[in-house]
């Protein structure tokens, strides 16, 4: 019972002071809880390799070549979060980025060099490890080609200290939809895999009908889930909503990222989807973190989830915002 | 036996102007960066209708999950759709083509009214 129970444990989301995204480690408990040791072996018997803790970082939705009313700031979030993971006594492992990398621009060349800014600006982190998934904003309107050829495969799966990764690409085919073409590669990618494997799915819109008045929604997110459905432990990430979301369903926990432009607001209150407006005396307020806790590991665990907003002393009030306007250095 | 075919015929001939009469009303909606035109159609509760979608200038979609509605439309291909909505009110449907910066505006409304013609 207890190693059924930690196996769906084994992703501990812990908020950092990051400003931005959210720190991720994994099985950080089990070398101490009750039976985790236990856990671990028989994982490591059943799926070949073990998982070990480890922490990574999600960033969602940078929009870089974005700049108007709801963000006059443009990629300052971006670039702090940059500076502030850096600045992380321990770095994570990977970072994971779920999509809407750039802004969509109908300038010829444009579109390129909003990606290019994307990796120099990515390229300031300590961490290397950097994957993505394409966002509609980076791959709507040319099937991904672009995307592709920056940034390489849109959909793909890797192995970290034993939890298997898959990215999924719900976006270049115009519609939001993953396809048939790669709900087959899914299939077949999962079928090497042990059921009490641990999975990471990171895409970009939901992969269920959050608002689909509001495109929050993929088409055939089922037809994903249900091939997910064996598998004990799935987490899925995604961004696309610009605000935090949590869903659990069967075995399965859905994470919504904030975002790094602006916000969304909450579909329940309202019924535009129009941008939270950029509020000057507090400039990062809705692209700030979610930070999640596992309280009480063992047979009924309880994740605590504390939304953290961004505080910075140096920018802090209108003259702060001001201040980052005019270009002043991010700490 | 011979003369089953003939009967047949001039029953078809008799149900012609019936069957004309319940061919469902033809809506032509065109789809351009980042609107549709009309904005806005109205209908009957329980009325057929088939709609007509062009986009005129890149891809675009028409999709409302309330009305059962999704069409994928490529620049200058009709598409046609039949569409009934089986209950009374106002719903808005989207554009779920990715089509450009404006593309999140891109939205247009059916208005379905009830028996009485009050929505």
């Amino acid at each position: 019972m207890t190693q059924s129970i930690d196996r769906r444990s084994f992703l501990k989301l812990t908020g950092q002071a990051l400003g931005a995204g959210a720190l991720y480690q994994v099985g950080a408990t089990w070398g101490t809880a009750p039976g985790g040791r236990a856990v671990l072996a028989a994982l490591g018997r059943q799926n070949g390799e073990a998982p070990q803790p480890f922490s990574f970082v999600q960033l969602s939705d940078t929009h870089v070549g974005f700049q108007g009313p709801p963000d006059p700031l443009g990629t300052r979030a971006f670039e702090l979060a940059v500076a502030q993971i850096n600045a992380l006594p321990r770095q994570p492992e990977l970072i994971l980025v779920t999509g809407d990398l750039t802004h969509d621009s109908d300038h010829p060349g444009e579109s390129l060099a909003r990606m290019r800014r994307f990796q120099a600006i990515a390229g300031r982190l300590r961490v290397k490890q950097l994957h993505c998934v394409p966002g509609e904003h980076d791959a709507g309107l040319d099937g991904g080609g672009l995307y592709r050829s920056v940034f390489g495969p849109s959909h793909y799966a890797f192995e970290h200290r034993g939890v298997h990764f898959i990215a999924l690409d719900n976006v270049s085919l115009g519609q939001p939809d993953v396809g048939p073409e790669q709900l087959a590669w899914l299939r077949q990618d999962l079928a090497r895999f042990a059921l009490s494997t641990p999975i990471v799915v990171f895409t970009h819109r939901p992969l269920f009908d959050l608002k689909p008045e509001w495109e929050w929604y993929t088409g055939d997110g089922d037809q994903v889930m249900n091939l997910l459905a064996p598998f004990e432990n799935v987490t899925v990430l995604y961004g696309h909503i610009h605000r935090n979301h949590v869903l659990e369903q069967g075995h399965a926990r859905h994470f919504a990222a904030r975002s790094l432009i602006f916000g969304f607001p909450d579909p329940a209150t309202t019924g535009a989807r129009k941008p939270l407006p950029f509020d000057p005396a507090a400039p990062f307020k809705d692209l700030g973190l979610r930070r999640v806790d596992l309280t009480r590991p063992g047979p009924e665990p309880v994740l605590d989830v504390t939304e953290v907003e961004l505080r910075m002393a140096e920018y802090a009030g209108t003259v702060g915002s001001q201040q980052l306007l005019k270009g002043g250095d991010l700490p | 036996m011979t003369t089953r075919p003939a009967f047949a015929i001039l029953a078809l001939l008799a149900l012609g102007p019936v069957a004309r009469a319940q061919e469902p009303r033809e809506i032509a909606i065109t789809a351009r960066r980042y609107a549709y035109d009309p904005p806005v159609v109205r209908l009957k509760r329980g009325e057929r209708v088939t709609l007509v979608l062009t986009a005129v200038d890149v891809a675009h979609g028409l999709m409302c999950r309330p009305l059962r509605l999704k069409a994928d439309l490529r620049p200058g291909v009709p598409v046609r759709v039949p569409l009934e909505s089986r209950e009374a009110g106002t719903f808005v449907a989207i554009c779920n083509h990715f089509c450009g910066p404006g593309h999140s505006e891109m939205t247009m409304t059916f208005i379905v009214a009830g028996d009485a013609g009050v929505p």
